[in-house]
């Protein structure tokens, strides 16, 4: 399968991706970027009900964003074997 | 117990060797255990007060080791040093202007990478850094194996793995610290660099400004904090620079608006090179402690449970032992003091007597009362803060909160509330934007206190017999309701519908530290007692001596005079004039309300005044009554702590003035609603 690019919100639970790159704005880019997220970054989705907050690893920390946030970050998911 | 702490409690005069103290500062993200750190070094030998023009906490002490005396500072945690926050300007302002001669780095073992990303910032500025490599014990009960002496290689300054919570390391910690100050140990940072890509850019840049950055930054922190988009630098050099200059630094970065991203990405391949070799992890598949906690900590049902339960003991805990202690205080206590003074003052005139028992005892009083209550608060707060489960809950209330513009984190300091306003206000520290703080702090005193609930509880039942518990839960329930409505139009209003991003770290959970809690609630406490403490006696004695100017009798004393002028207002509510004065007299505590219909109607509480009050009012003023009691300006202790937390006499008349419009506007509705309904 090939990789593909979806919103981080939209990964599941236990699934790993990529990050490709995100739109959140200076201030909250610099947020992200001061706990681990830049383009290249592995995560690694902990909880995601389909709304509300979700829970991702990156960089062996635990990050809670909200699904707003989540939304403007793009990933790129390993592709399966 | 460490060398430091059993070192910092000698009080001897200090053999300082060297010219004058040095001074430590400790610098860390959040959730890396500095705290903790500093509270083992300095023991009670800290003071904790604000960062000047800010509503920072600043904590600073010292501790004796090795015959010197040392001073320590511990900055503000932050994540980064980019101004994002008054915290990372405070943390950086420090370092840069007050140069002191040891930065110490702490780092959470059990996310190094992570934390390592304020060191990639600290050691590009010019102080000596020391990593603490704090929580051990944390990261290899996660399975996480860190090698020190491979990432002190790396790192090019000294390393000390440690637990603060276990007090280990301290003591090497303390040591590495002399060595360095001595200069007998190396150090020689590797500096990170921005991502190859954009070499070419900072290097430009850094050409650009020289010899136009102000003392004291250094020119290339100042390129690469530009390259960063810091507000705050980008401001300061927009004042220092030549107009083309000026605009060449603009052109160029907006050619590069990935600049930031470059940067960072760079700090990042810097750690990874730095932790490659000295961090082993566990194996994929291998459940944490943490992980196996969150899935049900954080799930959408089983979370609230569990936030709804811990919250219920908290209550519980402040009904068995709080209340009751707080009872015994105020009649044993607070009563026996003043009847005792009463007696060795009754030779003196009548205004002494009245003073110092009813004005300054009677403030006294008030805070000594609110105390125990305060404690089991403050503890339980701190607990769920230590141990990692605060964040758990702002995150299953994130939702709910949300419509107020406010986030999860809100939610903790407003449940508080139930207990006493007071702690709920100084409880909004723990929210990291000042807007959605200052919302929290606006709408926090809509929460129902258990001082409010008291005259609701003596009423209800006078007036409303069998449906006196259906009336206290509607006005818990219009409470809670003007909240939100007031949250979302405040929020629309003031704050212009912004929301702060949702973008929190969850950290690792471990078992409280009870010398972390305890030092944090003796230190709340005291503030509490210092601060509030001394603006609610003022405000006892002023309102005393109203009650009793101009003949030394309350019923034709300035305030009763002043409740009669303002009772115009009071009738649109249903409210005569002693209700309305002890409206007024419900500012200094809430329950005062009861005790000043007592005098106004001349009998107590215990003997008949529920009678006298049932044959003189309506049902319909009644109700109204309850419902501006419960809306209306909070007690004077909240005022002040609302005055202390924001800093600004601004903000604590907006909220009182908000609070007397919304009181004032409800008991009307109320009142004319009751009336129309004939109840």
């Amino acid at each position: 399968m090939r990789a593909m690019q979806i919103p981080l919100a939209e990964l599941p639970v236990d699934q790993q991706a990529t990050i490709v790159r995100f739109s959140n704005g200076l201030a909250e880019t610099n947020r992200l970027v001061s706990l681990g997220f830049t383009p290249g970054a592995e995560i690694d989705m902990a909880q995601n009900y389909g709304r509300g907050p979700l829970i991702v690893t990156v960089r062996g920390a635990r990050v809670a964003l909200g699904r707003r946030e989540a939304n403007k970050i793009m990933v790129e998911r390993r592709a399966e074997k | 117990m460490s060398a430091g702490h059993a070192a910092s409690s000698t009080a001897t005069p200090l053999l300082v060797v060297r010219e004058k103290m040095p001074l430590i500062a400790l610098a860390g993200q959040p959730n890396v255990g500095k705290s903790t750190l500093f509270n083992l070094l300095t023991g009670l030998n800290q003071h904790v007060g604000n960062w000047p023009g800010k509503t920072v906490e600043r904590r600073e002490g010292s501790f004796n080791f090795d015959d010197h005396q040392f001073g320590l500072v511990d900055l503000p945690g932050t994540y980064s040093l980019t101004a994002n926050s008054p915290e990372e300007v405070i943390a950086r302002e420090f370092i840069l202007r007050e140069r002191p001669d040891i930065v110490v780095a702490v780092v959470n073992a059990a996310s190094l990478e992570r934390s390592l990303y304020l060191v990639a910032e600290l050691v590009t500025l010019p102080a000596p850094v020391i990593v603490a490599l704090n929580m051990m014990d944390v990261a290899e009960h996660e399975g996480i194996h860190v090698e020190s002496e491979v990432l002190e290689a790396a790192l090019g300054i000294p390393v000390v793995p440690m637990s603060a919570t276990r007090s280990t390391g301290a003591h090497e910690l303390l040591g590495i610290i002399c060595k360095t100050l001595d200069g007998d140990l190396p150090n020689a940072p590797r500096q990170p660099e921005i991502r190859a890509d954009h070499l070419a850019l900072l290097k430009e840049t850094s050409r650009i400004i020289a010899g136009h950055v102000p003392d004291p930054y250094p020119c290339e922190w100042v390129a690469l904090k530009l390259l960063e988009g810091d507000a705050e630098i980008t401001h300061l050099m927009q004042g220092t620079l030549p107009e083309e200059k000026r605009q060449a630094v603009k052109n160029l970065l907006r050619q590069h608006d990935d600049a930031l991203l470059a940067v960072a990405s760079g700090r990042y391949e810097w750690i990874e090179r730095m932790v490659r070799a000295a961090v082993a992890r566990p194996k994929k598949g291998q459940v944490s402690w943490t992980n196996q906690i969150d899935t049900w900590a954080t799930h959408p049902i089983g979370g609230l449970l569990i936030l709804a339960g811990i919250l219920g003991s908290v209550f519980w805990l402040t009904f068995t032992v709080g209340s009751p202690l707080q009872n015994w205080l105020d009649t044993r206590v607070v009563g026996g003091l003043s009847n005792w003074l009463g007696q060795l003052l009754a030779g003196y005139p009548f205004w002494l007597k009245g003073l110092i028992v009813d004005g300054v005892l009677g403030g006294a009083g008030a805070v000594i009362t609110f105390l125990p209550i305060m404690v089991i608060f403050f503890a339980a707060f701190g607990l769920l803060e230590d141990t990692g489960y605060m964040a758990r809950a702002a995150y299953v209330m994130d939702n709910l909160m949300h419509m107020m513009g406010l986030h999860g984190k809100s939610f903790l300091p407003l449940f508080l509330g139930f207990g006493c306003n007071v702690p709920a206000i100084m409880g909004t520290r723990v929210i990291d934007s000042k807007p959605a703080r200052f919302l929290t702090i606006l709408i926090a005193p809509l929460v129902p206190c258990t001082a409010r609930m008291a005259v609701v509880a003596f009423l209800a039942p006078a007036f409303f017999g069998p449906k006196a518990l259906l009336v206290s839960w509607s006005l818990v329930l219009l409470s809670m309701i003007t909240l939100v409505i007031s949250g979302v139009a405040l929020n629309k209003i003031i704050f212009k519908g912004q929301r702060s991003a949702f973008i929190m770290e969850m950290p690792l959970y471990h078992l409280p530290n009870l010398r972390t809690i305890g030092l944090l609630v003796w230190q709340r406490s005291l503030s509490f007692v210092k601060k509030a403490g001394t603006n609610i006696l003022a405000m006892a004695v002023a309102v005393w001596i109203l009650s009793t100017l101009p003949n030394g009798d309350f019923g034709s004393s300035y305030l009763v005079q002043f409740g009669k002028w303002v009772a115009p207002v009071g009738r649109w509510m249903g409210l005569d004039w002693r209700l309305t004065v002890a409206l007024i007299t419900s500012f200094p505590a809430k329950e005062n309300a009861i005790a000043t219909m007592g005098v106004l109607f001349g009998s107590s509480p215990n003997g008949g005044l529920a009678q006298t009050l049932t044959a003189t009012y309506s049902s319909a003023s009644a109700l109204s009554f309850l419902v501006v009691t419960m809306l209306f300006i909070p007690c004077m202790a909240t005022v002040a702590a609302i005055r202390q937390e924001t800093n600004s006499w601004g903000w604590t008349l907006l909220s009182i003035a908000l609070f007397l419009a919304i009181s004032i506007a409800a008991g009307s509705v109320v009142y004319h609603l009751a009336l129309l309904l004939r109840l």
